[in-house]
């Protein structure tokens, strides 16, 4: 099958791609907002950000699927241990570096990657991990949607309100903003810098465990699941214009559909393929991002 | 009105102050004193040091020796986000504004401290008083302002904080000469409010008819220190600076 064809012939099956990409760009919107949170505040990239979110499926799957508890208690303690895990990163490997060059920062939140995944491979093995729900799959006029991302988008477009409203209406997110802008002068207002930074290692850790909880009931958890979605988290913070919160929230949604029609015209290898090779002419044409502003 | 002890009383006091960067030492051994409710300008060349002294006075930069008192406390050494607290606001140098939040957004950052918070509505109110023209701009980009503006924000987000003191960083600096005049005034304004003043500033003339006292720095020390009117007269300033 080709796009055209897809097209011509069946515009049902287009429009059910283009909903499930609109549903996956939610999650991975999430996601990038929580990366680029981050960086706006620290200017380091935490290549480490999704696979925190890959423990934290783990805990879920452990919780629910081993020890029986929950789903809603076992999400919880997820969204918990992201926020624990987004302070220890920032605690244990950024505060020590904080002053050294960004790119050692960088390098360090990727070393903390490969001890996660072999750490992971050599407690729990490769094996895919999946949390059993029975939710049925939805059918809205000839099209199928799988209930569980519908709820998991229902979610992280709540979320997303939240983000948004935290950081625009309290003291501290309009001072996480702030520090984006001016690191120095924020101290001059009398807000501690490494009390901001804490506050945003925290709030980018729980969006790792939300995003986390939301991704447990949609695909199965294995070590390599942070190398399966991190590149195209980064990809996206990245075709925003890193630190654009609004950026990344579009791209998300670009970066979903593209994989998601790409892979009923052609194949799911080949949305990849296609979404990647779009970033890399994208990045020719805009090396700001899509909404950087012209030099 | 702004809270503080009685007029008169020695509100800063710095004693032996040598600070500088790495290596470079930008001030020796400074000694400078301000009272309530004066206005004490602290004038000299480019590369005098004058930036350094502000930013020691409110944490940026920590001194290599000497003390540092406001109102009897002891504040050598603390960080920036501690030294507000004690009611040092500081106008820095070049504003450093935060470019991509609304003028309104600005203002409240400047409340940040839990103590500001609880008067916002009320401190606001006296900033749009004072600055009709940001009330206007509230919800603009505060990088979206004129150069007078912005440095009214600045000044009105520094006021946030209900300061006692206030450091002003070169206010005039970029400013049309039509804006240095109003700004001036303005600066006027904000003292009769009962604040108490420090600037730093090259615009020599115009700082001299605005403050009480005022210290001449150059190359890292003070040179002299007088009453603004004194120095006005003095041969080397009036030439040196004023330009007469």
């Amino acid at each position: 099958m080709s796009l055209v064809d897809l097209v011509v012939n069946n515009p049902l099956l287009l429009a059910e791609a283009a909903l499930n990409g609109l549903l996956l760009g939610g999650v991975l919107a999430l996601l990038a907002l929580g990366l680029n949170l981050i960086f706006g505040v620290l200017d380091i990239v935490w290549i480490v950000y999704v696979d925190l979110a890959m423990l934290c499926m783990y805990l879920i799957y452990f919780t629910v699927q081993v020890y029986g508890w929950p789903l809603l208690l076992g999400a919880a303690a997820g969204i918990a241990l992201g926020v624990v895990l987004g302070l220890a990163v920032h605690l244990l490997i950024i505060t020590p570096i904080l002053n050294s060059p960004p790119v050692n920062q960088l390098l360090a939140t990727g070393g903390l990657l490969f001890f996660i995944q072999s750490f992971a491979t050599f407690l729990w093995t490769t094996d895919h991990k999946t949390v059993r729900l029975s939710l049925p799959t939805l059918e809205f006029g000839g099209m199928f949607v799988s209930f569980s991302r519908l709820i998991a988008f229902g979610i992280a477009v709540l979320v997303m309100i939240g983000l948004y409203l935290f950081l625009t209406r309290t003291y501290i997110g309009t001072a996480i903003r702030a520090v984006s802008q001016d690191r120095g002068a924020m101290a001059l207002m009398g807000a501690n810098p490494q009390r901001v930074y804490l506050v945003t290692s925290a709030v980018g850790g729980m969006l790792a465990g939300v995003a986390a909880a939301l991704l447990i009931i949609q695909y199965s958890v294995h070590p390599f699941f942070g190398a399966a979605f991190g590149p195209i988290t980064f990809m996206i913070c990245v075709l925003g214009g890193l630190g654009n919160m609004f950026g990344a929230f579009v791209a998300a949604f670009i970066m979903s559909e593209i994989i998601s029609i790409g892979g009923v015209a052609w194949s799911s290898e080949m949305g990849y393929v296609i979404a990647f090779a779009l970033f890399i002419v994208l990045m020719f044409i805009r090396p700001g991002g899509i909404f950087a502003k012209r030099q | 009105m702004s809270p503080g002890p009685a007029a008169g009383a020695t509100m800063l006091e710095l004693r032996g102050i040598t600070a500088g960067y790495g290596a470079f030492t930008a001030l020796w051994d400074v000694a400078l004193s301000v009272s309530a409710g004066e206005a004490v300008a602290v004038v000299g060349p480019n590369g005098a040091g004058k930036t350094t002294l502000l930013r020691v006075i409110s944490g940026v930069i920590a001194p290599g020796a000497g003390t540092l008192a406001f109102e009897g406390a002891p504040l050598t050494g603390r960080p920036a986000h501690e030294i507000v607290a004690h009611g040092i606001a500081h106008v820095p140098e070049g504003r450093r504004l935060f470019p991509g939040l609304t003028v309104a957004d600005n203002l409240k950052m400047g409340a940040f401290l839990p103590s500001a918070r609880k008067h916002f509505a009320e401190s606001v109110e006296r900033v749009y008083d004072l600055f009709p023209v940001l009330k206007e701009r509230r919800l603009q980009r505060a990088g979206s302002l004129s150069g007078g503006e912005q440095q009214m924000l600045a000044i009105g987000r520094a006021l946030m904080s209900r300061p006692k003191l206030i450091l002003l960083d070169e206010p005039s600096m970029g400013l049309a000469p039509v804006m240095v005049l109003r700004l001036f005034d303005l600066i006027r304004r904000v003292r009769a409010e009962g604040y108490t003043i420090l600037v730093v500033e090259q615009n020599v003339r115009q700082v001299l008819k605005l403050v009480d006292r005022a210290y001449l720095l150059e190359v890292g020390r003070i040179r002299m220190e007088g009453r603004a009117d004194e120095l006005q007269d003095s041969d080397f300033v009036r030439k040196a600076y004023v330009g007469l």
